[in-house]
């Protein structure tokens, strides 16, 4: 019987199925992070080790300070990293730690080490584990008490979810980027419109896309709903892993090439939903609302909730309420107080080089932090000199973690400052109580640092041309 | 954690659709410990921005019945510890995002998928009614109506005998043991490589 990429992953990670359809899956790679605390708490409770420390890695990300690393100075966020210090030091589990030159995001991190392989199921406790995904594993978010049976038993027991594809067709435009498709397809088909599914991504606009774009897209596979993102590897997934310091090398690497070979969905395979879109349709797209779904491409307009159906219109209207803004306005005359580089969704170095074409010999006319995936992708950017096109167009160049995402280390956006992100959230209060946060890709946040408004990157790109 | 097979309790209505983990419990709140509690950050920024936010006028209420895709965003099980420490038990919405779902259940918290939600919701307004869920009829009673509760199989076995995953799973040591020997063997590149440590780097 014909199979999809899914079903091919997690037969291959199937040890039973109950009778109600539930499937204790194998676990490979589990990654932890300093939110990990309950679930070491809850082994402690009863005593128990880890059962494959080996398999598992721990990251300081969340709570990471993006300055003044030498001597963290909250008492809080120090207690944070103290605990996952000792937490996997007891547990005799590696870990990336804020002194660590490979320290960064967990989903940044995991790809660039090369812990993350096809064909791997890959758990985190954090929703944006979907980003590994792009590499063709089976890669889920969790909550604490799955990433406590993980650490126990290297397994978890879940449902198959229903199987979803996405084809995007064709050429993106100049400017438009991995995150505006995703930010497409979640305002067409809505923050739930793949709830219960794994998307697995296709067509040639995908197959175009650097592993970068790739994850981008398979991160923001959550913000639809959807837990699982999914692309099929090809060359492009090979070179990437090729030689990273966890992935297997000489006779190991080919082995693993062959098996990676059939990772890929039969030509005749059934998904329960397909849904196909037109990469030339695809604009830079920003949000205006507190919801993914609410965003529309640069050019157009804040749209009259009055014309919207029952409960979007009532959504809408909580929105604009939020956020201070006026059905009708022009997008791109909404005025921006500051902007933020960063997250595991657009902090890698292609996302930073093509926000550094855009800033190079320009101004921000507002405030905004650069913040890298990780230490690594900092460091090339250093090597590059980009970091200096930052720097002298105004920003602040700073160190890797979730920083202003979600604003745990402290990195916030003030009450009421609205926050052009390169980040995954609009919610409300995500990058701080009362923050206004517009999504949108690095080249576009870097134009809106230019001119302080949103702003159709496309245009700064031609000046250029 | 006690497992449950009825539940009478007052419920109360938050009208919104798309309720996420950040409004649930806003990031900054979770580093404290379980043991601290966290019914206190339950909503803490809607509840300070709103000067007669439902739970306050309510705080006897025990079923929740809010809008569509409740629980969309993060993974975080906090979400869930704030509602369950504040004393709810029961979620009621039309649809919920997986993985709260999920960690909902891990936690004795029912999410209760329920077609008339909605309706259910008109039918409270700010007001609080009676309500009874039965897990094994998997149906709930409310302001005179009954409603189905879609529920699958094993979510009603979890929260009915309030099973923890760890001790069901550890029943198959065997099993889980000789699966790792077979794909060890069979595919030894999943095993991380060695020359990744430290030293490397």
């Amino acid at each position: 019987m014909s199979r999809t990429l899914l079903d091919k992953l997690w037969d291959a990670h199937e040890i039973r199925v109950d009778d109600d359809g539930t499937s204790l899956l194998w676990v490979d790679r589990h990654l932890v992070h300093e939110g990990s605390h309950h679930a070491f708490a809850k082994l402690a409770e009863r005593g128990m080790p880890v059962a494959r420390p080996e398999l598992t890695f721990a990251v300081a990300d969340h709570y990471a300070p993006t300055r003044g690393r030498e001597a963290v100075a909250d008492p809080a966020i120090a207690k944070m990293l103290e605990r996952l210090e000792r937490n996997t030091a007891a547990h005799g589990i590696a870990l990336f730690g804020l002194r660590d030159p490979r320290q960064g995001i967990v989903h940044v991190l995991g790809p660039e080490q090369g812990l993350t392989l096809p064909g791997l199921l890959v758990t985190c406790g954090d929703s944006h584990t979907s980003t590994h995904g792009a590499f063709g594993a089976l890669a889920f978010g969790i909550g604490a008490t799955q990433v406590a049976h993980v650490l126990a038993t290297q397994t978890i027991w879940q449902r198959r979810p229903k199987a979803m594809r996405i084809r995007v067709e064709g050429a993106l435009g100049p400017g438009v980027t991995a995150k505006d498709i995703a930010l497409h397809w979640i305002a067409r088909l809505g923050t739930s419109g793949a709830t219960g599914h794994a998307v697995e991504y296709a067509g040639s606009a995908v197959r175009a896309l650097s592993m970068e774009g790739r994850m981008t897209l398979c991160n923001l596979s959550i913000e639809g709903g959807a837990r699982f993102g999914l692309i099929a590897p090809d060359d492009t997934t090979l070179a990437y892993v090729a030689d990273r310091p966890f992935a297997p090398r000489g006779a190991e690497f080919e082995a693993a090439r062959a098996d990676w070979a059939g990772l890929a969905s039969d030509a005749d395979a059934r998904f329960d939903r397909e849904v196909e879109i037109d990469a030339a349709e695809i604009a830079p797209t920003v949000t205006w609302g507190t919801t993914p779904e609410q965003a529309l491409p640069i050019t157009g307009r804040i749209p009259d909730p009055g014309a919207l159906d029952g409960g979007r219109a009532e959504a809408a209207r909580a929105a604009l309420d939020y956020m201070g803004l006026t059905p009708g306005a022009p997008l791109e005359e909404i005025a921006v107080d500051r902007v933020f580089l960063g997250s595991c969704t657009n902090a890698r170095i292609e996302d930073l080089r093509a926000a550094a074409a855009i800033l190079k010999g320009r101004h921000a006319r507002v405030p905004g932090i650069v913040s890298p995936g990780s230490m690594l992708v900092r460091a090339q950017a250093e090597a590059e000199g980009l970091d200096r096109v930052f720097t002298d167009a105004g920003l602040e160049w700073v160190g890797a973690g979730c920083s202003m995402c979600v604003g745990m280390n402290g990195d916030t956006v003030a009450p009421g400052e609205r926050c052009a992100s390169s980040t995954n959230r609009n919610f409300r209060g995500r990058q701080g109580k009362g923050a206004r946060t517009h999504l949108m890709s690095p080249v576009m946040v870097a134009a809106a640092a230019v001119t302080g408004r949103l702003t159709d990157a496309r245009t700064l790109m031609e000046e250029r041309a | 954690m006690a497992g449950w097979q009825r539940h009478e309790g007052e419920a109360v209505a938050l009208p919104r659709a798309d309720i996420d983990t950040d409004q649930l419990i806003p990031a900054r709140f979770m580093s404290a410990s379980r043991a601290e509690g966290y019914g206190g950050f339950l909503f803490a920024d809607l509840r300070e921005d709103a000067a007669d936010f439902p739970l306050d006028r309510h705080p006897e209420a025990s079923v929740l019945v809010a809008g569509p895709n409740f629980g969309c965003g993060s993974s975080r099980e906090a979400a869930v510890y704030a509602l369950v420490d504040a004393g709810f038990r029961v979620v009621v919405a039309e649809s919920f995002a997986d993985i709260f779902a999920g960690n909902a259940v891990n936690n004795g918290l029912l999410p209760a998928r329920v077609a008339e939600a909605g309706a259910i919701l008109d039918a409270l307004g700010s007001g609080t009614a009676p309500a009874r869920i039965d897990l094994e009829t998997a149906t709930l009673e409310i302001a005179g109506a009954r409603h189905a509760i879609e529920l699958p199989d094993i979510w009603r076995r979890k929260l009915v005998n309030g099973w923890d995953d760890i001790d069901l799973t550890r029943a198959h040591e065997d099993e889980i043991a000789a699966f790792a020997r077979a794909r060890r063997d069979a595919a030894p590149w999943t095993w991380p490589a060695r020359d990744g440590s430290r030293d490397r780097a």
